[in-house]
């Protein structure tokens, strides 16, 4: 062999063993995340990252519709970790056996963050979007993600049927409003991230979205300005581990990181509203409190199994019928 | 390399085409012609039709200019034709809405419409129609022309009668093979025509989006259309080659 | 003056479609300065995106150059039935839509698929992973090599052949002494074509992929990627390196092409 010839040999043997002296040194945990948490994974990642536990951790992260995630996970896409945006995602992977059943009798009921439902608006408001009433006027175009692939469109639905339900109408009534919020979709992209570029990019008059979504888009720069309705929904943001994981031991260490005091002051630092009630008290003017706030659990709603069925079942629920009268997707 | 060929192509077109009727015909079909499903494939079919109308105008036009005309840029001309074929999807879809989009300098900002499809298309099946007609006004014996001239044909009557049929079989397998690439386009058209169900989401957007949200049934059943229609056209363009050519076969 | 127009109808119509908006992606990634532009391309999801992405492509085109010349072979040389039906099969990524190939994959390799619950049992990860996308990208990169190739074997005969054959060479000396050096260019111009598809894929590799940063992301995914997370300057980044680097093969395909005169 020429000399040439060994020394490429004997660079490539090195580079193997750097590789996997590299691969060795370390876990690496897979992160499988909804679509528009990116930003505060990624410093929450990093601190954890600067802890005993977390030094020798690296991380894989995939972003998307929670849903469409939910279902990559179910198809072979490989987590540890899968932090989505409803409770609804997570019972699908526990229904598949991948994730315990009682992955929400972790501490804060398996939730990292909350934040809650909002209406994204042009500058200035022009069309004095302020409650859901609002939304049907004519004339006003309402953007939101598809139900049956975003998580974000899933809360809307909901926020919007029981706004309605709390206001003293009944389950018709709210119902019928929910279908004619639908028939002034102008757009249902496949993610809420999706939807939050839509309106960026000009469409609509109005995007029902995340708190934590159009804060982001402020502190990306954008435009943004936001309206928090008198009766509006918290949300909810499961964090859980998966059953096959390889790493359970250091995925638990990185979720309980998560629910930390340092990783919930980032939450709160990027927009999202903390769950650990010491941190949410230090932010509280950042997050105004709405007296009309309702949860998953409300009487109207009843957690999300029974919402599953009633309004998101692909066959028999109440949005496969609305987005067939409004000439909407009927599936993600 | 029939073990190759078999287990690289033959073995997913049966996985797809089983996997359709695995539910009964009767299923795929209903799926088939979902609302949805049957609103995306006009939107497609018709987008298609349009960009090869165009297609064989303007392709014609160019291929015409490169060949017979001579001016200064014409070799870089030539070159700059090729692009969609060098240049990635979805780089070819980016740069159109840097233009024609929300921040256009022009004030021209057409995402989000069909008129966004027509433009995502237009740009990737751009040198189809152009690079047949080419070699073939190349070979073109000019001889017929100038008799016709000569005769006091006008220019017009001299491309109808005799130049067209004779560039007519290159026309048509530039785009037939245009109109497969439109049909099956998804990188140029995903960011910037909005993909709205019912109003700007074609066929290829809605087998992805059904994918991703596990419905491989309806995927399959649209994407199984969309293989036939690439076999039909794959037939259309052997069939025009195989008439182009039966001139020379016979002589 | 008929002249003038159709010459004006042609530039035109380039300028709207193509050189008019490449111009604008350039402008607009250098617009914010050099230093945003420069921490997007060099975050290190981004370069491991351009490395999978040239792993990928390193991998599928000397597979495609092998199998295209072998094909072009047995399709030209070797009279047997079904030669029309290959060649059309060949042909056939051409005008399939780069979905409907991914969708193909998730029905033969996802867990619900045909291999799917022994690729689980064994432990191999061929969706959302490497491997997928390798296929993905040769299925869709298939065609090029040989379509160059046919028509230049046609064209050439196989007298050269014959008479190596009758002076007693083997067919592995033939093919490597006469058959490869007269189809040399032919191959050449393939593999260029096959290297831009393969750098170009976006279609099937997003459908497989499952969008992991780092690991199987390539570059065409980033720019998507960017571009959904507010980031336009990092987006328009890779779009004008991609870009840099088609112009580079755009150039070589030109000085390659079969001469067609212009």
């Amino acid at each position: 062999m020429n000399k040439t010839r060994k020394a490429i040999l004997l660079a490539a043997v090195v580079a193997a063993l750097a590789t996997a002296a590299a691969a060795a040194a370390g876990t690496n945990l897979s992160l499988v995340a909804y679509s528009t948490p990116k930003t505060v994974l990624g410093k929450i990642i990093q601190a954890f990252q600067q802890t005993p536990q977390g030094r020798s951790v690296s991380f894989s992260q995939s972003y998307g519709a929670s849903t469409d995630q939910a279902r990559a996970v179910a198809q072979g896409l490989k987590a540890d970790i899968v932090f989505l945006s409803t409770g609804d995602d997570v019972n699908l992977l526990v229904d598949q056996g991948l994730v315990d059943p009682k992955w929400n009798r972790q501490s804060y009921d398996g939730i990292a963050a909350d934040t809650v439902v909002v209406f994204a608006v042009r500058n200035g408001n022009p069309k004095h979007i302020k409650g859901w009433a609002d939304l049907i006027k004519p004339g006003v175009q309402v953007v939101t993600p598809n139900p049956f692939s975003s998580g974000s469109a899933k809360w809307n639905v909901l926020a919007a049927y029981g706004a309605e339900r709390r206001l003293g109408k009944t389950d018709k009534q709210a119902t019928d409003y929910v279908q004619k919020l639908f028939q002034h979709v102008v757009s249902q992209d496949t993610s809420g991230r999706n939807a939050t570029n839509t309106f960026l990019a000009g469409k609509g008059d109005v995007l029902i979205t995340y708190e934590s979504e159009a804060l982001a888009a402020r502190a990306n720069g954008q435009n943004v300005q936001y309206v928090i309705p008198r009766q509006t929904m918290l949300i909810e943001l499961p964090i859980a581990v998966l059953k096959n994981s390889s790493d359970k031991d250091v995925a638990n260490q990185f979720i309980r990181f998560v629910k930390s005091p340092p990783a919930q002051d980032l939450f709160a630092q990027n927009g999202f509203r903390p769950v650990d009630k010491k941190v949410a008290a230090k932010y509280a003017d950042k997050f105004p409190a709405r007296p009309g706030l309702f949860r998953i659990d409300d009487k109207y709603i009843g957690g999300w199994r029974n919402a599953d069925k009633v309004w998101f079942d692909p066959n028999k629920g109440r949005m496969t019928k609305i987005e067939q009268a409004a000439g909407g997707p009927t599936s993600g | 390399m029939t073990t190759f060929l078999s287990v690289v192509v033959l073995l997913p077109i049966a996985a797809l085409v089983f996997s359709s009727g695995d539910q009964g015909w009767h299923q795929f079909w209903s799926v088939a012609t979902g609302p949805e499903a049957v609103a995306s494939l006009k939107l497609t079919l018709g987008a298609a039709v349009a960009v090869s109308l165009i297609n064989a105008v303007v392709g014609t036009i160019t291929a015409w200019v490169l060949v017979r005309d001579d001016f200064a840029g014409k070799s870089l001309m030539n070159a700059v034709i090729d692009l969609p074929f060098a240049l990635p999807t979805i780089v070819g879809g980016l740069t159109l809405l840097t233009l024609y989009g929300p921040r256009s300098p022009i004030g021209i900002d057409i995402a989000f419409t069909r008129t966004a499809i027509l433009l995502a298309l237009l740009f990737e099946t751009l040198p189809f129609v152009v690079r047949t007609v080419q070699p073939v006004l190349l070979e073109l014996d000019r001889e017929a022309e100038e008799a016709a001239r000569s005769l006091g044909a006008p220019e017009s009557r001299v491309f109808r009668s005799i130049v067209l049929p004779n560039i007519l079989p290159g026309i048509l397998s530039g785009v037939a093979l245009g109109f497969a690439r439109a049909v099956g386009e998804i990188g140029a058209i995903v960011l910037i025509s909005g993909n709205v169900p019912f109003k700007t989401e074609v066929s290829a957007v809605f087998v992805f989006n059904h994918i991703q949200s596990g419905d491989q049934n309806g995927a399959s059943a649209v994407a199984l259309v969309m293989l036939a229609i690439a076999f039909v056209l794959l037939l259309a363009i052997g069939g025009v080659r195989f008439l182009a050519t039966r001139h020379e076969r016979d002589a | 003056m008929r002249r003038l127009g159709l010459r004006g109808i042609a530039v035109f119509y380039l300028l709207a479609v193509l050189l008019g908006p490449l111009t604008m992606v350039f402008y607009r990634a250098f617009e914010r300065g050099l230093t945003p532009l420069w921490s997007s391309l060099s975050d290190p999801n981004t370069v491991h995106a351009f490395v999978l992405t040239l792993k990928i492509t390193a991998i599928a085109v000397p597979i495609n150059a092998v199998f295209g010349v072998v094909c072009a072979l047995a399709i030209v040389r070797r009279r047997f039935p079904g030669a029309g039906i290959v060649n059309a099969i060949v042909d056939l990524p051409l005008a399939l839509s780069p979905v409907v190939v991914g969708l193909m994959l998730f029905l033969l390799y996802g867990r619900t698929g045909w291999f799917g619950s022994w690729l689980e049992a064994h432990g191999i990860q061929v969706l959302f992973a490497t491997p997928s996308m390798v296929i993905a990208t040769i299925f869709v990169s298939l065609p090029f090599v040989a379509r160059e190739v046919v028509p230049t074997l046609r064209e050439l005969g196989d007298e050269q052949e014959q008479a190596a054959h009758t002076l007693g060479a083997s067919s592995w000396q033939t093919f490597w002494r006469v058959t490869l050096p007269s189809i040399r260019w032919a191959v050449i111009y393939g593999v260029v074509l096959t290297t831009a598809r393969c750098l170009g894929e976006y279609g099937a590799v997003a459908v497989v992929s499952g969008h992991i940063e780092g690991k199987t992301e390539t570059a065409t995914l980033r720019v998507q990627d960017y571009y959904e997370n507010f980031n336009l300057t990092g987006a328009y980044g890779i779009a004008i390196v991609l870009a840099a680097i088609s112009v580079v093969v755009l150039v070589a395909m030109t000085l390659l092409k079969p001469k067609e005169g212009v």
